[in-house]
């Protein structure tokens, strides 16, 4: 596809565990991440949702190489160029990374203290030798108007910043690079609702206007829901379904994402929650269940979804799913609003 | 005292001009200001807000958990209904008296958002709910033991007995909290009070314990303060809700009330800015600027500084009388004392 900014081909990322005697050998792996694939078009939003344990941050970080792949592929088309990041050397990479910035999740953390707003947002441009004397300046200033960030804060530190200016000046620093992918991992989970709702307005915006690829990652469906153009759900260092948003969403094909769905609150006191029960907890990730990953806790397993993997099929179009029983099951999706009509 | 009026049969709880302040290196900061607020035997009351917005101090209070440096005002009031029919005023307690430590816990319990810190490293998971057991019910060690046992079994874990013996670092988050809510409910509490017990979890299991509460609550009718700020869950859980904002209440009534036809402007404004599976891709109605800070309180209605509707000269006087609009719906906002002279 020509149109595809980034491609990650049987991603897996294997934490080794080392053994507690005298010659720490390696024992054991977590297999964080163990086989993802997907693509993401320029411009595009891509939400990544899972419960914790599931590996979706790593998939993140690993893309950014902040984390090292164990395996697999990332390519990146930049400037009518492909890049295989998993082939670049580090000093490659650092170069690269103008492309491509991450915004965290808490901006209480995220910002050092010692370091006023002007020097956090132009940390990239130094690390990275993007710009010197002035420019710098002119840059850190751009990136700041974009997200209506007050000029005259620049000279101040984070401590004097409530959450959503903070957050704020996370997203002016990823900005300054001029990027052109940018990972959100949970970017607005620990945000006030008014504020998320602000944060969540000026990340579309951005993308709107300079055509920003996200690839956002949270726990929050209807966050994710409202932002993201396609969903991909991960389970246990696997991708289980990937589709667009209100397919997804309105007719999933994998029981884990029906069960995901069915835990969504409405906000609305008449249609009560009616939610698939799991049977017990995520399973470990250093001795993930055989067959499909998912069979020790899916309502509907069968003897074969306890020996055989499930193949990673397109069966709508677009609709990628992981189940032996992606055709036969009738699955229900996230209640159908009934306040408004359906378009 | 300011308030001699006696509590409702039909309240467990009864929460009168509360107003709670801290004295803090820059001045006194009011976290509470005169919220009156009560609950229902065997009901839900959902308090909704933003960060700063007091809830949490207000619930807390109830149980006299506050840190050294709080001030409850004289003139506040809250009355409890104690198991024996006797009613307490629990600003009166001495903060260490017999009667107050059995209460706490034994009547009132509180379950938080952490499920990570609120139980000792250093302790099994049994232990820790023996021993409230026993400080608070006249069973034997044994009896205490089968008690925790079963409440592990009742709140959706498997295995209890092994549970039992293992040390919280060995249970996830999800589990945590559970044992958590068995912990404060092996004691027959008849007030619950849930402050954000689902915040940190994931969706399915946050749908477990949300089930779990409403099962217990019919089943031992004890009645529950819902603390949170995601309004799909409260509305869900509570039969009333309250809407909270710098330590203000503006607007109190029925879940389907204070959902289908909110009336304070910030309450409007809270629904608008919610991501909703039925508006997709369509811009968020951000509420503009951001929550005032407590040392700068603003004076008259505190939402004035943020509100689309602020009739100035009106809002930033004086703070809006309570305007009811139906038996169980009460609102503070000038908009609508207007329409009713």
């Amino acid at each position: 596809m020509s149109d595809t900014l980034l491609e990650i081909k049987d991603l897996k990322v294997h934490f080794p565990i080392r053994s507690k005697n005298l010659f720490g050998g390696v024992t054991k792996y977590v297999k964080a991440v163990d086989g993802v694939s997907f693509y993401i078009e320029k411009g595009e939003t891509l939400g990544l949702v899972g419960e914790s344990g599931s590996g979706k941050t790593t998939v993140g970080r690993s893309i950014l190489r902040a984390i090292e792949p164990t395996a697999g592929k990332v390519t990146f088309n930049v400037d009518d160029e492909t890049f295989d990041l998993s082939q670049l050397t580090d000093k490659e990479m650092r170069g690269f990374r103008e492309h491509m910035q991450l915004i965290f999740q808490d901006p209480y953390s995220s910002l050092n203290p010692r370091m006023t707003v002007r020097d956090i947002i132009a940390e990239p441009l130094i690390a990275q030798k993007l710009a010197t004397g002035d420019e710098v300046d002119e840059r850190v200033r751009e990136a700041a108007a974009l997200c209506k960030l007050n000029l005259e804060f620049l000279r101040r530190f984070p401590h004097a910043f409530s959450g959503g200016q903070r957050q704020r000046i996370g997203i002016a620093r990823a900005l300054v690079s001029r990027p052109q992918f940018i990972v959100c991992d949970e970017s607005v989970s620990a945000l006030d609702v008014s504020i998320q709702a602000e944060i969540l307005n000026l990340l579309m915006d951005l993308q709107a206007e300079f055509g920003f690829t996200y690839l956002f990652i949270a726990h929050d469906l209807s966050v994710v829901a409202h932002i993201s153009k396609r969903v991909a759900v991960m389970y246990l260092g696997q991708l289980v379904e990937l589709a667009p948003t209100k397919d997804l969403f309105y007719a999933p094909k994998h029981p884990y994402t029906e069960a995901l769905m069915s835990a969504i609150p409405e906000v609305n006191p008449d249609q009560e929650m009616n939610p698939v029960h799991l049977d017990g907890e995520i399973p470990s990730p250093i001795n993930p269940p055989s067959g499909c990953r998912f069979h020790t806790r899916c309502p509907y397993t069968q003897d074969n979804c306890k020996t055989d993997i499930p193949k990673w099929e397109e069966i709508e179009d677009n609709h990628f799913v992981a189940c032996h029983f992606a055709k036969t099951l009738t699955l229900k999706g996230a209640e159908m609003p009934t306040s408004v009509d359906a378009n | 005292m300011a308030n001699t009026k006696e509590i409702t049969k039909d309240n467990l709880l009864e929460v009168r001009n509360l107003k709670i302040s801290f004295k803090t290196d820059e001045g006194i900061i009011t976290a509470v200001d005169g919220i009156d607020f009560s609950v229902k035997h065997g009901q839900t009351l959902g308090i909704v807000g933003e960060s700063g917005s007091g809830k949490s101090v207000s619930t807390w209070s109830i149980m006299r958990l506050l840190p050294k440096n709080s001030i409850i005002d004289k003139g506040s009031s809250i009355q409890f209904h104690r198991k024996s029919g006797k009613v307490v005023e629990m600003t009166k307690l001495k903060a260490n008296s017999r009667e107050l430590r059995k209460i706490r816990g034994g009547e009132v319990a509180l379950i938080f958002q952490e499920p990570m810190s609120s139980f000792s490293p250093v302790y099994t998971i049994g232990n820790q709910i023996v021993e409230a057991v026993l400080q608070h019910r006249d069973v034997s060690k044994e009896e205490a033991e089968e008690i925790a046992v079963d409440m592990l079994d009742r709140v959706g874990i498997s295995n209890p007995r092994q549970r039992f013996r293992q040390y919280p670092f060995e249970l996830s988050g999800g589990m945590r909290q559970r044992a958590m809510i068995a912990v404060a409910l092996s004691m027959n509490p008849s007030l619950l009070i849930a402050d954000e017990p689902t915040t940190s979890l994931d969706v399915t299991i946050q749908a477990q314990i949300l089930e779990l509460m409403n099962e217990l609550q019919e089943e031992l009718g004890m009645s529950i303060i819902f603390i949170t700020h995601n309004l799909g869950v409260i509305a869900q859980v509570a039969d009333e809700i309250e809407v909270m904002y710098l330590g203000k209440i503006l607007e109190r009534g029925k879940t389907k009330e204070i959902i289908q036809q909110p009336q304070h402007p910030y309450t409007q404004a809270l629904l608008e800015a919610i991501p909703r599976l039925d508006r997709l891709g369509e811009r968020l109605t951000a509420i503009s600027g951001d929550i005032p800070s407590p040392l700068s309180r603003p004076v008259g209605c505190p939402f004035y500084t943020r509100c689309e509707k602020v009739m100035p000269g009106i809002c930033d006087i004086e703070m809006p009388k309570p305007t009811q609009l139906s038996e169980t719906h009460t609102v503070y906002c000038f908009l609508h004392e207007e329409k009713d002279v």
